[in-house]
C-alpha cells in the first residue's frame, strides 16, 4: 500500500518537471485571476465594525432563512434524489440516458431561466401551480416553501450524479453475498449498499448544500424577495450591495467562511489524489 | 454514440444562438454612451435613444436599466457611466460629487396596479391590508418602493407585502403573471405593463410625486455625447415622448 503510493508519487513528480514551461506564466495568472476577487473582499472588509454588522437582526434572519432553506433543500435531494441515482445506476430502463440528461439539466441551466421555468410550472399560473392551487389552496411563489423548491431544483442534480458515481464504483460482490444470505433488496440497500456508498452520499449532499445555501438566481425570481420568508443570505448581499456596501461585505464574508470550511472537510472527498 | 451525436448537436445549437446573438451587435461604431437610467424609465428611453441615434447615427447608445439605488452604487463602484437618471434625487444625491449639475427632466404619480378586470375589486390603498391579498412592493430602498410607503403612509395604511421586488418592473412582471394581486407602481410602469394588467389611481391627497433627474457623468470621455442625450431629454422633443409614455413635467417648470 505504501510502496505503491510512493511509486506513484515518484511518477508523479517526473511528470511535473517535464510540464513545458510555457505552462507557468498561464497558471500564475489563472490562481491570481481566481484568489484576487477573495482578496478583494478580504481587504475591504470592516473587521472592526464585523461583529456589530454580524449581529444586526437582518443578517441573523437572513442566514437563519438560508440555513432552513438550504437544509431543507438537502432533505428533498435526499428523499427524491438518492431512489433516482439508484435507478439510474442499476436498472437500465428505457429513456435512461434521456432521464439522466434531464436531470441534469439544471446543473448547467443559468439559474435564473430555473426561476422562470419554475414560475411558469409552479406559479399560481402555472402548468402545475394553478391545480395545487384550486386543489389544495397552496401557492408557492413568496413562500419559504418556495424557496426551498427553488433550491432544490438547481441543487439536487448534484447529489443525484455523485450518489450515482458512487453506487457504479463500488464493489457488487457485498450485495450478491448478502442476497446468498437471504437479504432482501430493501435490506441489502439499506445494510449493504448504504453504508459502502456512505462517502459518496456525504460528498454529493454537501455539494448540494453549497450549490443550494448560494442559490440566487431561481429564488429571487420564483420566490421573490421578503427578509425572513425569501430572502436568502445571497439575495440579502445582493440588496444590501446597492445599500450597504459594508452590510454586503460582512453577508459575503459569512458565505465565504461557510464555503471554505464545507471545502476543507470535504478535501478528501473531492480531491482525493492531494 | 448516442451521446456523442447529442453533444455535437448541442454545440452546434450553442454556436448558432451565439452566432444569432452576436451578429446584432458586431459592428463596431466610433463612439458609444452608456445611459444608467432608472427602471421606470425603460420604454420611454429606449425611444429616445432611437431618436438620439436617428439624430446622431455616429454615436451608440446603450442603456443600463435597473433600480436608481443599484445604479447609484454601480457609478460609485467606478462603473463606466456616461449618464445617469434617477427616479428620485436622494440616489442622484448618492453621487453627487461624480456628476455634473443634475436638472429634473420629469416626475411620475403613483398606480395600483391590478390584474386585468380587477378581480379582486380593489378600489384604493385601504384595500390593499387585506391580509387575503398577495401585495407586492418595491423594496423601500427602490424609489418605487420608498414612495409606495410614503402612500401608505399618508393614507394610514399597513401593508405585509409578500416580496420587496428589486425594481419597479419586477412588480409589474409578478402583477402580470397573476402571482401577485396587486401592486404599488409609477403610472407610467401600468401604461407600459401591456394589456394583462390595469391601474387604479390613488386619490391626489394620498399620491406621492416621483421627481426624476438627470446628469452627465463626470468621469466620462464621451462629454459632448452624453450632454446631447441629456439636452435631448430636456427638449420638447424628448418632452413629448416622456409626456406619451405618461410622464408629467418635471415640478419646477
Amino acid at each position: 500500500m505504501t510502496g505503491t503510493a510512493r511509486r506513484r508519487r515518484t511518477r508523479v513528480a517526473t511528470t511535473r518537471d517535464g510540464a513545458p514551461i510555457a505552462f507557468v506564466v498561464p497558471a500564475v495568472l489563472a490562481v491570481g485571476f481566481l484568489a484576487i476577487p477573495l482578496l478583494g473582499l478580504l481587504q475591504q472588509t470592516p473587521w472592526r465594525h464585523l461583529a456589530g454588522a454580524l449581529a444586526a437582526p437582518p443578517v441573523r434572519v437572513a442566514l437563519r432563512l438560508s440555513l432552513v432553506c438550504s437544509l431543507g433543500a438537502v432533505a428533498i435531494s435526499l428523499l427524491l434524489g438518492v431512489p433516482l441515482a439508484f435507478l439510474l445506476a442499476r436498472v437500465p430502463f428505457p429513456g435512461r440516458n434521456l432521464v439522466r440528461a434531464l436531470t441534469t439539466l439544471p446543473m448547467v441551466l443559468p439559474p435564473v431561466v430555473g426561476g422562470v421555468a419554475l414560475l411558469l410550472a409552479f406559479g399560481r399560473r402555472g402548468l402545475a401551480g394553478q391545480w395545487l392551487d384550486r386543489a389544495f389552496g397552496i401557492t408557492l411563489p413568496f413562500t419559504t416553501a418556495g424557496a426551498i423548491l427553488a433550491e432544490a431544483f438547481v441543487a439536487m442534480p448534484f447529489l443525484i450524479i455523485t450518489t450515482e458515481a458512487g453506487l457504479r464504483a463500488m464493489d457488487r460482490r457485498y450485495e450478491d453475498a448478502a442476497a446468498t444470505l437471504g437479504a432482501g433488496r430493501w435490506m441489502r440497500f439499506r445494510r449493504v449498499t448504504l453504508p459502502l456508498i456512505a462517502p459518496s452520499l456525504g460528498a454529493g449532499a454537501a455539494l448540494c448544500w453549497a450549490r443550494a445555501l448560494g442559490e440566487f438566481g431561481a429564488t429571487i425570481t420564483f420566490a421573490g424577495n421578503l427578509p425572513g420568508t425569501t430572502q436568502t443570505m445571497p439575495l440579502a448581499v445582493y440588496i444590501a450591495l446597492e445599500t450597504n456596501l459594508q452590510a454586503a461585505i460582512a453577508l459575503s464574508l459569512v458565505l465565504l467562511v461557510i464555503s471554505l470550511a464545507l471545502l476543507i472537510a470535504m478535501r478528501d472527498r473531492w480531491f482525493p489524489t492531494a | 454514440m448516442v451521446w456523442s451525436r447529442i453533444r455535437l448537436a448541442a454545440v452546434v445549437l450553442v454556436a448558432a444562438v451565439l452566432a444569432a446573438a452576436c451578429g446584432s451587435s458586431g459592428a463596431g461604431s466610433p463612439a458609444e454612451i452608456k445611459v444608467f437610467a432608472a427602471a421606470s424609465l425603460t420604454a420611454a428611453f429606449n425611444r429616445i435613444g432611437q431618436d438620439y441615434t436617428a439624430a446622431n447615427p455616429d454615436t451608440k447608445v446603450t442603456f443600463n436599466f435597473a433600480g436608481s439605488q443599484a445604479l447609484a452604487t454601480q457609478i460609485q463602484q467606478g462603473a463606466p457611466a456616461d449618464v445617469f437618471a434617477s427616479a428620485d434625487t436622494t440616489n442622484m444625491g448618492k453621487v453627487t460629487d461624480l456628476v455634473a449639475t443634475p436638472q429634473n427632466f420629469a416626475s411620475n404619480l403613483l398606480q395600483i396596479i391590478v390584474v386585468k378586470g380587477n378581480p379582486k375589486g380593489i378600489n384604493g390603498l385601504s384595500d390593499l391590508a387585506n391580509p387575503d391579498l398577495k401585495v407586492v412592493l418595491a423594496a423601500p430602498d427602490v424609489p418605487a418602493g420608498k414612495y409606495a410607503q410614503q402612500a401608505l403612509d399618508k393614507a394610514g395604511v399597513t401593508v405585509k407585502p409578500v416580496s420587496q421586488e428589486d425594481n419597479v418592473k419586477a412588480v409589474v412582471t409578478k402583477v402580470s403573471l397573476g402571482e401577485a394581486d396587486a401592486g404599488i407602481v409609477y403610472v407610467t410602469d401600468v401604461t407600459a405593463g401591456g394589456d394583462k394588467v390595469e391601474g387604479v389611481d390613488i386619490p391626489n391627497a394620498q399620491n406621492v410625486a416621483a421627481t426624476y433627474p438627470i446628469a452627465t457623468v463626470k468621469a466620462s470621455s464621451h462629454q459632448s455625447q452624453a450632454r446631447a442625450f441629456m439636452d435631448l431629454v430636456l427638449s420638447d422633443q424628448g418632452q413629448q415622448v416622456l409626456k406619451s409614455y405618461g410622464f408629467l413635467p418635471p415640478p419646477n417648470s
